[in-house]
């Protein structure tokens, strides 16, 4: 937030070159760190029960990218994880679906083929994910691959080099760039990679910059480094959001991806997007969870809820 | 809130506590009814509903007591110090192991969110005993001079708004001296004072070291006044204090004083905007702005006003008020009918006089004392509600454009208790810091607490320090 | 007209007009009255200054205008200011001798030890001024991201009433810690013996102290205290020179404004003092700033 409401005119004026993009990213209000972890701890600790719990974990598994990036991705490894995706407890029906399955792109179409008309999205990481370090053709190449095999979402990493070096309108092009290889029917994720851009005040402004060059999606991390998701950083892009829908009309998803690995810890960030960007956020259109074992902890304490005993990890499925 | 996500009720369970039907005053390590066999209710602010009948000590009780302290103030104070901080190990030890129990009490007397029992008041309880227990054998270490020496009978009073926090405040740094005390709690909240007797009983002190006077008013006067008390130590009313003062005077009694407050919360337009509105909610809605060095004046940096009046209304609407207990309630009730109407009247008069009221969209419940969330616009110096403690959940909103006029305007009040400073500057938090008339500053937070950190005012916010080795000096004939 | 003078004739001397020190100037009482001050055998001194309630609302303004530069300075400043007055009165060590002399009936070489005694307390209180706070304040180890530091800061304007028998090494023994910290003063001096604090105001004139630090008021101890223990712009009270029906008396109306107050106690004036009189008239700021990590993701070093 600009201490003056810039109209929507300023803030594309605030990409007009690199020393502009500065001074507007600079000029954003500063993070005090120990505020920020302090507000994320004390909604940390809402107690969530009986039916805002199984409201909150229905959620939470309908917010799901269930994501396996791993180099020993197979197809068959990634065909289960698509028919979890659509079924994630076989043994009960009513269980919602998760909101995509994330692969690299090479993987995209087999999990297109095993999600189709299950209103499951296929994500894919694309711009030489996770480290970025290549070339923007060969970036680009990346995502118009995926999209090509049918991604429905593009999960882009920023170069975090170049902000890291102040360049900002460098990362911004390249997210433009990487938006228009998207097209129409992809939506964009940008990942910032928050553990390498090291402190709040970067993290928001990374958020912003994101968001003016037309991110649909902010997303943490990931996962392929130390730190990942944390409550405090989620809590500042959900600010981020917020703010930039109030300023320009535009709204924005958030997806905190990698170490939310339990039942509580979901519902802890879901705390986090109702009382700070608001219940228009409480819908998988907006916010997702980069996640692969949470699903399974959503699962055995939905089935705890249903049947009143706990559950085991015999009775959900390894993937 | 009328969220997708609506909050199930979470209430803490109220079985964890045993409150006794009845209660009788602690003097000379026993239960004992009043001299005069009068006895007071006390009932839970959030339903009315009567807890407990608590007897009511009268000058008489107040004479025994001290009497009993002062019996016992010989053989206290010539234990080895290192035999004293044992039992406020001791004692530290099992408020740890209760605190639970505590809590509950706490937020049942007081009408507090449980989340703040909790999380503030019971481990800030725990650490204070804890931290001046470890004071006890190294006071010629405290830069008092060698071997100093304790006063004798220590006469302390104490508000309804920290019950048990305040009774630890004043406690533990007194026994740890070596002198034996008489505390009189506030008659809204007997009951966790009264348990604490019980925790002295279970830690084996020896009787008479700790008295606890339930009782109104008039007991505290007796107890202030009574001729065999050496120390006085107060917390409450500025009003009060200067009785208090008044009434030592000429006496050879030491006098501690922590009174009201009208704390500025200075916001300048290069705050870290998302914690400042933290810092705000907290400073003024914490305990339901019943704490003498709540964030009451919010003074705002006028280039930045409209936006962060935004920010600061849309965090509003996000607090819960309703049963104390519920660990998801963030306001809880209002300690006492009385408190209730003095901030009613207020509230009334800041309207009168011409400020902006808001409140978010807040249904209260129906039987108890509430008071919702309250913020005044257009507000300046010469309202009300700009210079008087309101001791409620009452933000008045005042601008300033420049730095000096921010101190200004902070520190033209005669309280000078707290105050707060948000920007990112370093420098100017330094020097906005330097040039505030105010005993505690917090920058880019508000309302934190610890036992180490000396807590108290300037001007008539009263005087002496509570808290770490200054709040030594108050127990010492030093 | 011969400007010889008859050798055997005794030089008729010049009298000094004793004035009041307030603002740094020296005024006369606004009353316009004085009253007869004598030595210890009813041998008349001079005619000093009556000050009225006027005159000690006066003083409170002066002091209180003083405190903000004063209490900003630094104690380096401060402590070079406090030995300067001890230079100066070194320099006028005989007229002090004399005046304590006549005061308070003593030997000429009591008088000069009283006066060297005055002169090292200055000395003595020079030296704390940088020193105060290092020894009261401090950093707190609160259990949190928080640096949390104490530190001391005067209470404003004090009111001094001076030991009515020690008039100049007690006077300057309770001036001396009062401003040595930042206060400002306004001192009442002895009532039966004034003089020595009405000449000790002309030597804190040439030291370089800011007019307003420090006050000095001659006349009955108690009229002049009475307003000032009452007046809402003082914020402490030093009560040494009150007897105990007057101190009691002054204490309640203290309890107004919740001043700070200084009970009258036995003093060996001569013996080395502590830091009492020192933090009596100091309060105690606690300043709280977050810390946090150096990064939102800890540290990879």
């Amino acid at each position: 937030m600009p201490t003056t409401a810039p109209t929507a005119q300023a803030l594309s004026d605030v990409t007009a070159s690199d020393s502009t993009l500065r001074r507007f990213l600079h000029g954003l209000p500063g993070v005090d760190a120990v505020g920020l972890e302090a507000r994320a701890a004390s909604l940390g600790t809402r107690s969530i029960k009986t039916t805002a719990k199984a409201y909150a974990i229905d959620l939470a598994i309908s917010m799901v990218d269930l994501t396996t990036l791993e180099g020993a991705d197979t197809p068959g490894k990634v065909r289960a994880l698509g028919a979890k995706a659509v079924h994630p407890d076989p043994t009960d029906r009513t269980t919602p679906t998760t909101a995509a399955v994330c692969v690299y792109p090479d993987m995209v179409a087999v999990a297109k083929e095993t999600v189709a008309g299950s209103g499951v999205k296929v994500a894919s990481v694309a711009t030489a994910f996770p480290a970025g370090r290549a070339a923007l053709g060969v970036k680009l190449a990346d995502v118009r691959d995926a999209v090509a095999a049918g991604a429905d979402e593009i999960d882009m990493v920023i170069d975090r080099g170049a902000f890291l070096a102040g360049r900002y309108l460098k990362v911004y092009d390249e997210i433009v760039a990487v938006k228009e290889a998207c097209g129409t029917s992809a939506r964009l994720k940008v990942i910032f990679e928050t553990g390498e851009l090291s402190t709040y005040d970067n993290i928001r402004r990374a958020s912003w910059l994101g968001m003016l060059a037309g991110a649909d999606f902010i997303k943490t991390s990931t996962g392929k480094v130390a730190v990942n998701a944390t409550p405090a950083n989620t809590l500042l892009m959900l600010e981020a959001v917020r703010d930039f829908r109030a300023q320009t009309g535009v709204q924005v998803g958030v997806k905190p991806a990698g170490g939310i690995r339990t039942s509580k810890d979901a519902i802890k960030f879901l705390v986090l997007v109702n009382e700070t960007a608001g219940e228009d956020w409480l819908d998988n259109h907006w916010f997702r969870f980069g996640a692969s074992s949470l699903l399974n902890d959503l699962l055995m304490q939905r089935q705890k809820l249903a049947t009143g005993r706990y559950s085991g990890p015999d009775y959900v499925t390894v993937d | 809130m009328t969220s997708a996500f609506e909050y199930a009720p979470a209430p803490e369970s109220r079985s964890i506590v045993d409150v006794a039907p009845s209660y009788g005053l602690f003097v000379d390590g026993e239960f004992t009814e009043a001299a005069d066999g009068k006895v007071f209710k006390t009932v839970s602010p959030s339903t009315e509903e009567v807890l407990s009948e608590v007897a009511q000590a009268g000058e008489a009780d107040v004479d025994r007591a001290v009497q009993a302290a002062r019996r016992a103030f010989a053989k206290w104070s010539a234990l080895p110090g290192s035999e004293r901080a044992k039992y406020l190990f001791r004692i530290a030890r099992i408020i740890q192991e209760r605190s639970r129990e505590l809590a509950v009490l706490e937020t049942l007397d007081n009408g507090k969110p449980i989340r703040e029992t909790r999380d503030a008041d019971l481990p800030l309880v725990a650490a204070h005993f804890f931290y001046y227990a470890g004071w006890a054998d190294k006071l010629d270490h405290a830069g008092f001079g060698p071997n100093p020496k304790p006063l004798g009978v220590a006469g302390q009073v104490i508000p309804w708004n920290f019950p048990l926090l305040m009774l630890a405040w004043k406690i533990a740094p007194a026994l740890a001296t070596g002198n034996t005390v008489v505390l009189k709690p506030a008659e809204t909240t007997p009951l966790s004072a009264l348990f604490f007797a019980d925790i002295c009983r279970q830690a084996g002190l020896p009787r008479g070291v700790v008295n606890i006077l339930p009782g109104y008013g008039d007991a505290g006067a007796a107890l202030v006044a009574h001729p065999d008390v050496n120390k006085v130590a107060f917390t409450g009313s500025t009003a009060v204090g200067k009785e208090i003062a008044r009434t030592v005077a000429g006496t050879r009694k030491k006098l501690t004083l922590e009174l009201g407050g009208k704390g500025a919360n200075i916001v300048f337009d290069d705050a870290p905007i998302d914690q400042a509105v933290e810092g705000i909610v907290n400073g003024i809605f914490f305990n339901q702005g019943q704490v003498c060095c709540a964030g009451s004046r919010l003074l705002v940096q006028e280039s930045i006003h409209d936006e962060l009046l935004d920010s600061l209304k849309r965090r509003l609407s996000t607090l819960r008020l309703g049963d104390p207990l519920d660990k998801n309630t963030d306001i809880g009730a209002i300690n006492s009918a009385e408190q209730l109407a003095r901030i009613t009247a207020l509230a009334d008069r800041g309207e009168a006089e011409g400020a902006e009221r808001w409140s978010p969209a807040c249904e209260l419940p129906t039987s108890g004392y509430w008071f919702a969330p309250t913020l005044f616009t257009n507000v300046t110096q010469a309202h009300t509600i700009a210079r008087d403690e309101i001791f409620g959940p009452v933000l008045s909103v005042l601008t300033f454009r420049t730095p000096d006029e921010a101190v200004a305007k902070a520190n033209n009040t005669p309280y000078g208790l707290s105050a707060g400073i948000w920007t990112e500057k370093g420098s100017r938090i330094l020097a906005v810091a330097n040039k505030l008339r105010a005993g505690v500053i917090w920058s880019n937070t508000f309302n934190k607490f610890d036992p180490t950190s000396p807590f108290g005012g300037y001007k008539e916010s009263g005087f002496g320090r509570e808290g770490g080795r200054h709040g030594l000096e108050a127990y010492l004939d030093v | 007209m011969s400007d010889k003078t008859d050798k055997t004739e005794p030089r008729l001397s010049v009298f000094k007009t004793y004035k009041l020190y307030v603002g740094g100037k020296f005024p006369r009482s606004e009353s316009g009255r004085v009253y007869e001050v004598t030595d210890s055998k009813d041998n008349w001194l001079a005619n000093v200054p009556l000050s009225s309630r006027k005159d000690a609302r006066d003083a409170v303004v002066a002091a209180r205008k003083a405190f903000g530069a004063w209490s900003g300075a630094t104690a380096y400043n401060r402590g070079q200011i406090l030995y300067r007055v001890a230079e100066m009165l070194e320099g006028r060590r005989e007229q002090f001798v004399r005046e304590v002399a006549e005061a308070e009936g003593l030997s000429k070489a009591k008088a000069a030890a009283v006066v060297d005694a005055a002169i090292d307390r200055w000395v003595w209180y020079a030296g704390w001024t940088d020193k105060i706070a290092q020894v009261v304040g401090g950093a707190n180890p609160v259990a949190g991201p928080f640096f949390n530091l104490s530190s001391p800061e005067p209470t404003g304007v004090v009111t001094v009433l001076a030991p009515q028998e020690s008039s100049f090494l007690g006077l300057v023994s309770v001036i001396a810690p009062v401003i040595a910290t930042g206060n400002t003063a306004v001192v009442i001096a002895s009532e039966k013996s004034p003089l020595p604090a009405l000449s000790l105001g002309e030597v804190l004139a040439t030291s370089d102290l800011p007019g307003g630090v420090v006050n000095v008021l001659s006349g009955r101890t108690a009229e002049i205290a009475a307003p000032l223990a009452a007046h809402q712009d003082v914020n402490a009270i030093d009560l040494t020179g009150a007897d105990e029906a007057l101190a009691k008396e002054l204490e309640i109306a203290a309890a107004d404004n919740l001043k700070r107050v200084l009970r009258p106690q036995p003093v060996d004036f001569f013996a080395t003092p502590g830091i009492e009189r020192l933090t009596a008239f100091l309060e105690t700021k606690t300043v709280w700033h977050p810390t946090g990590a150096l990064g939102a993701s800890g540290s990879s070093y």
